[in-house]
């Protein structure tokens, strides 16, 4: 009886441990295999923890792609195993209107409530990344005119626009130089693919790595609507009283 | 050799179905293991899968859920472990190395060399729930061969030829049945659940010579611990009802049948 107990405890003990042991490996392998920060994903997508979450890799948006711009990662390819990316400068979203992509996915991974507005399917709300413009090697930037990306781009003069600036260098010519409204822009990439430089000097990062977050304290005076946040702030005035005591007093008493 | 052709067959044209739906638009069959759609109506999703993001911490959309129950359903009726022998793709390859070994004569020269428990997958079950909640992703289908081969065969394998090359070695040289009859948790999840399903093999020991051909070829002996002895249906989930006893039998006494619960002898 002694000896059965024994026995049972020490193998559970043992099953425990080599549990634990794989556990930690495995674990280990997850806490690397799961990050990519400047993975790119399919319009609709959840924040990236989520999706790692929600995604079940059955490549349904990927069949539903008619431009072939979403992919399966594959072992190789270095991002999350199995869950579906693109790379702009390869193949860009080409923003279908009727987003065939975003409806067919089962879990919920892609949403389709964040790019419906009254009922009807809106790719312009979808927030896949923001584009960012390296102005050394854009060759607008130079004086050489280019506009290839504002061109390519979906939601041209709204996401990115161009910005006029008097190029002092020839005195004569002006300078045409692209400039992306975050607030806007979709992240499809379509001017990354347009770039015309041999490595694009404007290209999509996922808006969690590209774009900064101001703290709460600081209000837009200006606008209406960014007030409206501090319109119910209570009013909180500290004063510091002055001393009462002349300065050349206070000075002489010896305190110092 | 009936049902190892008809089970390559059931197995192919599951991966071609899948393979037509991605490459020429097929509607027929969309989608991978993982999660599909069964003519652009019916959903059929994997209910480990759904359980791991479920401990991940998320549940999924409706879609997804129905499909989940679908699966759930089919295979608690069919039989669990059908999966494995009739749809997994791994299988062919695990298959493969066990014939290669048994040829090479490899179990002779390494026997009791390497002894770990066929409960390992259930271990590996438990473990990979606990892991997903602690790192809030679904954690076994990081590392998964089935969705790694699945996902290839359909859109791309990439290096993940290196993970059949893997399982086939070790099946190979290290362990009889090694990845599907040890270590596979999503074969631990349908014995699980196939426990009481309906289809099943039945031994009939009254015409049993007691060759053990069938022992030989089961991959999973312990399930026939009946064999020449009692009349019983083969009813532990480990079961995967691919049929190679029946095939190898020839004394007819090997079987499919209908679980029949309302007969209290066959149970």
């Amino acid at each position: 009886m002694e000896e059965s107990r024994r026995k049972f405890l020490t193998q559970s003990l043992q099953t425990l441990g080599l549990c634990s042991a794989s556990g930690l490996i495995w674990g280990a392998f997850l806490d690397e295999a799961k990050s990519d920060p400047l993975i790119l994903r399919p319009p609709a997508a959840l924040s990236e923890d989520e999706f790692l979450k929600k995604c079940i890799r059955c490549g349904l948006c990927v069949e539903a792609c008619p431009y072939e711009t979403l992919k399966l990662a594959a072992p190789g390819d270095k991002k999350p195993l199995g869950m579906p990316f693109f790379e702009p400068r390869k193949i860009p979203c080409y923003m279908c209107e009727d987003i065939p992509c975003v409806p067919v996915c089962p879990t919920g991974a892609l949403d389709e409530k964040s790019v419906t507005t009254n009922g009807e399917l809106d790719i312009n709300l979808s927030r896949m990344g923001v584009a960012v413009v390296d102005e050394k090697s854009c060759i607008a930037f130079w004086g050489i005119q280019c506009d290839a990306c504002y061109r390519a781009c979906p939601i041209m003069d709204v996401a990115i626009k161009l910005e006029y600036k008097k190029n002092e260098r020839t005195g004569k010519h002006a300078f045409l130089m692209p400039v992306v409204d975050s607030d806007f822009c979709t992240g499809c990439g379509l001017c990354e693919r347009a770039c015309v430089t041999k490595k694009a000097a404007i290209y999509v990062l996922p808006r969690s790595v590209a774009l900064g977050e101001v703290d709460s304290s600081y209000v837009k005076g200006w606008d209406k609507s960014d007030e409206a946040r501090v319109s119910e702030a209570k009013k909180k005035i500290e004063t510091t009283e002055i001393s009462k005591q002349k300065p050349v007093d206070y000075l002489n008493d010896g305190g110092l | 050799m009936k049902y190892l052709i008809l089970r390559r067959l059931s197995q192919f044209s599951i991966i071609f179905l899948y393979f037509g739906a991605n490459a020429w638009g097929w509607k027929i069959l969309q989608g991978n293991l993982s999660s599909s759609k069964i003519f652009e109506t019916i959903p059929m999703s994997d209910p480990y899968a759904i359980l791991q993001i479920f401990f991940a911490g998320s549940v999924v959309a409706v879609d997804a859920l129905i499909g989940g129950l679908v699966a759930l359903a089919f295979y608690v009726i069919i039989g669990g472990r059908a999966f494995c022998s009739w749809v997994c793709p791994i299988n062919i390859v695990t298959e493969t190395a066990s014939y290669v070994r048994g040829k090479l004569n490899i179990q002779k020269y390494q026997e009791g060399r390497v002894i770990i428990t066929r409960n390992s997958r259930y271990y590996i079950l438990v473990t990979s729930l606990v892991l997903s909640s602690i790192f809030g992703v679904a954690a076994f289908e990081f590392l998964s061969p089935i969705s790694i081969v699945t996902r290839g065969l359909i859109f791309g394998l990439g290096v993940g030829v290196a993970t059949l090359v893997l399982i086939f070695l070790f099946d190979l040289f290290v362990l009889k049945d090694g990845w599907c009859g040890h270590f596979c948790p999503l074969g631990g999840f349908y014995s699980l659940i196939g426990r009481f399903s309906l289809i099943r093999v039945k031994h009939n020991a009254e015409t049993c010579t007691a060759c053990m051909k069938c022992k030989e070829v089961c991959p999973e002996k312990d399930v026939l611990f009946m064999v020449s002895k009692e009349s019983l249906s083969v009813n532990m989930g480990e079961c995967t009802l691919c049929g190679r006893c029946i095939d190898v039998c020839g004394d007819n006494s090997m079987k499919f049948h209908i679980r029949d619960y309302l007969k209290k002898e066959s149970k």
